[in-house]
């Protein structure tokens, strides 16, 4: 079946707590040169069907309808993923 | 008066709400998440809590529950509608209140009795107050950082809409979250929408409603608050006017 994975990100001009939070953890396990995170989400989506345009269309508004809020999220990425042998 | 307070999976102030309206004289109707009806309520609590685990972002599911299509109805025709804590991250996510909530600035659980300013008489929720007025009630939140684009807060300046802005007084928090417990946009606590009839607020009114169960007063004594009374001796007065 295929599937598709949608990208949701904080917006830029919105602060992001987790993303700091991480930044602060990161050298203090020695992970030095890492100047900013960020966190975001990734939901892997599987269809029934082909991944049409029209499927796609359907996938882009949950995107911007529950997966992302946008008041403080971007939909960055909606893509389809090939099927493994 | 009968006053609804819905219980989602994960809401864990439903009962307290419920007392609450009892304890004014109203009549407490519980209404459930998964039902199609408000059972002929005058008014609605979302109360706070955990819905749905808050899986996806705090509100985000609840948002969908078949009530809330009950309730979206109604609050568009005037029924006034309290969305305390985790129910004013439904009301944002069900796009009745602008913004939205996400992580306290400094990422940590807080709870605290918290001071707040009442900027906002013209409510359904907050007419019995006094405008400048600072009352104090519980506050407990990890997600209750409200945002809003410059746009939408400029707005809600200029049309007075924010309705509770935090302020000094807290007797403990992190360093530089003294007055506002979260980092909000322009220390905002609660808005309301444009008729009034609409409110959210991140602290927790139907905390304080019971002299030796509510917030400590400062040089009043411990747990004698009752800030809280006035949410909803306020909404029984709009209902009867």
């Amino acid at each position: 079946m295929p599937r598709v994975v949608v990208h949701v990100m904080p917006k830029p001009e919105i602060l992001d707590p987790q993303g700091k939070a991480v930044a602060a953890a990161l050298p203090r396990l020695g992970f030095e040169g890492i100047a900013s995170v960020r966190q975001g989400k990734r939901f892997e989506l599987e269809l029934e069907g082909p991944a049409d345009e029209a499927a796609l269309a359907r996938v882009r508004e949950a995107a911007e309808t529950l997966l992302s809020n946008p008041v403080i999220e971007d939909v960055v990425a909606v893509e389809t993923v090939e099927e493994q042998a | 008066m009968r006053i609804g307070v819905v219980t989602f999976p994960g809401t864990l102030d439903d009962r307290d709400a419920l007392r609450a309206i009892a304890q004014v004289g109203g009549e407490p109707v519980a209404l459930w998440h998964g039902e199609d009806s408000l059972r002929d309520v005058d008014a609605v609590v979302l109360p706070g809590g955990f819905s749905y685990g808050d899986y996806l972002r705090a509100g985000a599911i609840s948002r969908f529950a078949p009530v809330m299509e009950r309730v979206v109805d109604a609050a568009n025709g005037g029924m006034p509608v309290l969305g305390i804590c985790n129910g004013f991250q439904i009301l944002c996510e069900t796009h009745l209140l602008p913004g939205s909530m996400i992580k306290n600035a400094h990422r940590a659980f807080i709870c605290r009795d918290q001071p707040l300013r009442v900027e906002s008489t013209a409510s359904a929720w907050t007419s019995e107050f006094a405008e400048g007025e600072v009352i104090r009630i519980p506050l407990k939140n990890q997600d209750g950082q409200y945002v809003a684009d410059e746009r939408t807060l400029a707005q809600l300046e200029e049309e007075g809409r924010v309705v509770f802005r935090y302020v000094a007084g807290a007797t403990h928090g992190p360093e530089g979250f003294e007055e506002n417990p979260n980092g909000s946009r322009h220390d905002i606590a609660g808005v309301r929408n444009e008729r009034g009839n609409v409110v959210g607020l991140m602290p927790h009114p139907e905390h304080a409603v019971e002299p030796g169960f509510g917030p400590d007063e400062p040089g009043r004594g411990t747990r004698t608050g009752t800030d809280g009374r006035r949410f909803f001796t306020s909404v029984l007065g709009s209902l009867v006017a």
